[in-house]
């Protein structure tokens, strides 16, 4: 083939292939961490675990860490719930906030790093410290999460304080297509509802009230749109009999 | 055949969550009587007897696995796995969400009969809101003497932390809950040992799923007899499923271990949308190889899926119907794993990237049926090849696809390809390779 045919991404092994396409960034999922082909400069000392008493470690930080660490009957288990404190801080794990954790919890800052480039909700870059997760996996996929994303992703365009990119299973198919906005997750979704959500984020109000997880009775709405609540508890009556009682037969017979 | 509530009983009572409400929808009371009416001994046993089955996924015998933990003094540690993050399955999130109590008596009773003291619940991290309702009742809990040194005022102590993960599927593998609690990176470890003789912190761990422990007050409270006598054969008790994909009410449905599948996917969750038929489903979340239209004839248990090739796994139904072309569906489940994939392994870490690219390639037309030969091939090499079952959850629903709806892939290709041709010529874009070839 001619040298103008634009070499496709499974042709080419070069690493400057291999790196994020421009689809790749807009559907913000990257096919390989930033800078995972820069080599490491082995001239340099490692890095040794930064001294408290050189490190600003904020008072409220400081205490948090160390709460969380008496928590465990080792101080590593603390990793996690640690980073996480920390990132709520400083809106992502930044060198910094690192050297903070390193200093107070006795480790590394390669430790630390390995850590949060392990586990996808600790953030290796800045993001915004609002963040919209919206679950486009096999079963939200399949009653349309891609285009709830891509609504999302559009009408989140630009706004530096929010992040929106799409998630593994957030574990809510039963609201699918499904989004979580700072932990609280809410659905179904509609593409018209992208502009709603993200306007509530940027004013910090809550996104679609009523129609968040915690809202719902066992089973969310009819999908059909009825809007009539399913699963009602049944009567205190221990089911100890495989009879069914009237609310049973009605879900069954529907 | 209805649903048979015992996990999901009452579970929408307002207040569920509180001990005041539980306590008196009469919580704790197992606890109580494997404290002081049983032995720990006899309590293994009943668990035992009882044929009561992981719910995780593995479907081991529950009181089998606590009684592998050796006796005697030293630090044991309980592992509860709610790490929820098979596609498909929410249905630890409900129990814990409304039910967390149920959950806590479940670790203490569990604890007390192994005897361990310290126990940890490793919850995703994006389960923000039913971590925090679990938080909640554990202070509860420690508050009323259920949890901590000597609770009850007995010899038993149970100390419990909720610990919170960080999104990484992987993470529900057992062995790499155990080294993510543990503080690592959660990458699976070479078993044997297994946890049971070396787990946490290089303790004996006994670690066990949401929807597993809370059975066990049930077990307790009513006898091994009394649940034995649910289910069918070896599958014993009820099972909450969580149904979702096409149907048209997706939720957590708790049935009769032995219900026909039909009856889950059409009478409760009421079928694919109106005018659709199904094409497959998953009987136990992404990992497990599809099923077709006919097999939701058979019993919902352990065995019969087994036996129909596929598995039960975390009990997670996901119906794809027949507008959904098969190759999406493989496509995206293949991106899932790719991205999951802890990368310790090679047939796992380069197996599920081959993967992904050979799919996308019949998804744009670029591959040829061989390459379809390929990709079956490439499944059958990564499974029982890495430490854990993550590449094999990949290959088991993937080969399943490709064998199962062998024709509509190559006739997936072929459509592409034509269509392919088309917009590369009304655009006048560069030719894809197997116009060079042609």
């Amino acid at each position: 083939m001619s040298a103008e045919r634009p070499l496709r991404q499974e042709d080419a092994l070069r690493a400057d292939r291999l790196v994020d396409t421009p689809a790749q960034i807009a559907s913000a999922r990257p096919a390989v961490a930033a800078g995972w082909d820069e080599s490491a400069d082995l001239g340099r000392a490692p890095a040794t675990i930064p001294e408290l008493a050189d490190t600003p470690v904020p008072d409220e930080l400081r205490v948090e860490l160390e709460a969380i660490m008496a928590k465990y009957p080792d101080r590593h288990s603390a990793v996690l719930p640690a980073l996480h404190a920390a990132q709520r801080v400083h809106g992502w794990c930044s060198p910094e906030a690192i050297a903070q954790v390193a200093a107070v919890m006795r480790v590394t800052p390669a430790y630390l790093s390995s850590i949060t480039t392990f586990y996808d909700m600790l953030n290796t870059e800045p993001q915004g410290t609002r963040y919209v997760y919206v679950c486009t996996s096999v079963a939200c996929n399949l009653v349309g999460a891609q285009a709830v994303f891509e609504a999302l992703h559009e009408a989140g365009a630009g706004l530096d304080d929010v992040h929106v990119r799409e998630f593994e299973c957030l574990g809510a198919c039963d609201m699918a297509p499904m989004a979580s906005v700072d932990g609280r997750y809410i659905g179904p979704l509609d593409t018209s509802d992208a502009p709603e959500v993200i306007a509530a984020v940027r004013e910090s109000r809550v996104a679609l009230p009523g129609r968040g997880l915690e809202a719902l009775d066992q089973r969310p709405p009819d999908a059909s749109g009825t809007g009539q609540p399913r699963g009602e508890s049944p009567a205190a009556e221990r089911a100890a009999s495989p009879e069914s009682t009237p609310a049973d037969e009605e879900r069954g017979d529907a | 055949m209805p649903e048979m509530r015992l996990l999901t009983e009452g579970i929408d009572t307002p207040g569920l969550e509180t001990i005041e409400v539980y306590e008196r929808e009469g919580g704790y009371k197992a606890l109580r009587k494997a404290l002081f009416e049983m032995e720990p001994e006899q309590v293994l046993e009943e668990l035992e007897g009882s044929g009561l089955r992981g719910r995780g996924g593995a479907g081991f015998s529950m009181g089998k696995k606590a009684s592998f933990l050796p006796t005697g003094e030293m630090d044991k540690f309980l592992c509860c796995n709610a790490d929820e993050s098979e596609p498909g399955t929410f249905k630890d999130r409900l129990l814990m969400q409304k039910n967390p109590h149920r959950l806590i008596e479940g670790i203490a009773i569990a604890a007390v009969a192994a005897g361990i003291n310290r126990a940890f619940i490793y919850i995703r991290g994006e389960y923000v809101l039913q971590a925090d309702v679990l938080d909640a009742a554990v202070a509860e809990a420690y508050e009323s003497g259920y949890l901590g040194k000597r609770i009850l005022d007995t010899g038993h102590s149970v100390e419990l932390v909720v610990h919170r993960g960080a999104g990484a599927y992987i993470c529900g593998e057992e062995s790499a809950l155990l080294d993510s609690l543990e503080g690592k990176r959660g990458n699976p470890r070479l078993k044997p040992p297994f946890p049971a003789n070396q787990g946490l912190f290089q303790g004996p761990t006994l670690i066990n799923n949401v929807e597993t422990l809370c059975n066990v007050p049930l077990v307790i409270e009513r006898g091994a007899d009394w649940f034995k006598s649910l289910g069918s054969g070896k599958s014993t008790g009820t099972k909450v499923v969580s149904v979702s994909g096409n149907v048209q009410r997706p939720g957590n449905y708790e049935v009769e271990l032995g219900t026909p599948a039909r009856e889950i996917v059409y009478g409760l969750a009421g079928g694919p949308p109106e005018g659709r038929r199904v094409k497959c489903w998953f009987p136990g979340g992404s990992s497990a190889p599809v099923l077709l239209e006919e097999d939701l004839d058979l019993p919902y248990d352990f065995e019969h899926m087994a036996e129909a090739g596929s598995m039960l796994g975390s009990g997670a139904i996901i119906v794809v119907d027949d507008s959904v072309p098969i190759v999406s569906v493989a496509l995206r489940l293949a991106e899932f794993y790719r991205h999951e994939s802890c990368g310790k392994c090679v047939p796992c870490r380069e197996g599920t990237n081959w993967t992904v690219k050979m799919l996308e390639r019949v998804d744009t037309g670029d591959a040829t049926p061989m390459d379809i030969e390929i990709t079956a091939q490439v499944q059958t090499n990564i499974i029982g090849n890495c430490l854990c079952v993550l590449g094999d959850s990949m290959a088991m629903p993937v080969g399943s696809m490709v064998e199962k709806f062998r024709d509509e892939f190559e006739q997936h290709i072929e459509a592409a390809r034509n269509r392919a041709d088309r917009v590369g010529v009304e655009a006048g874009v560069a030719a894809e390779p197997h116009d060079a070839a042609a």
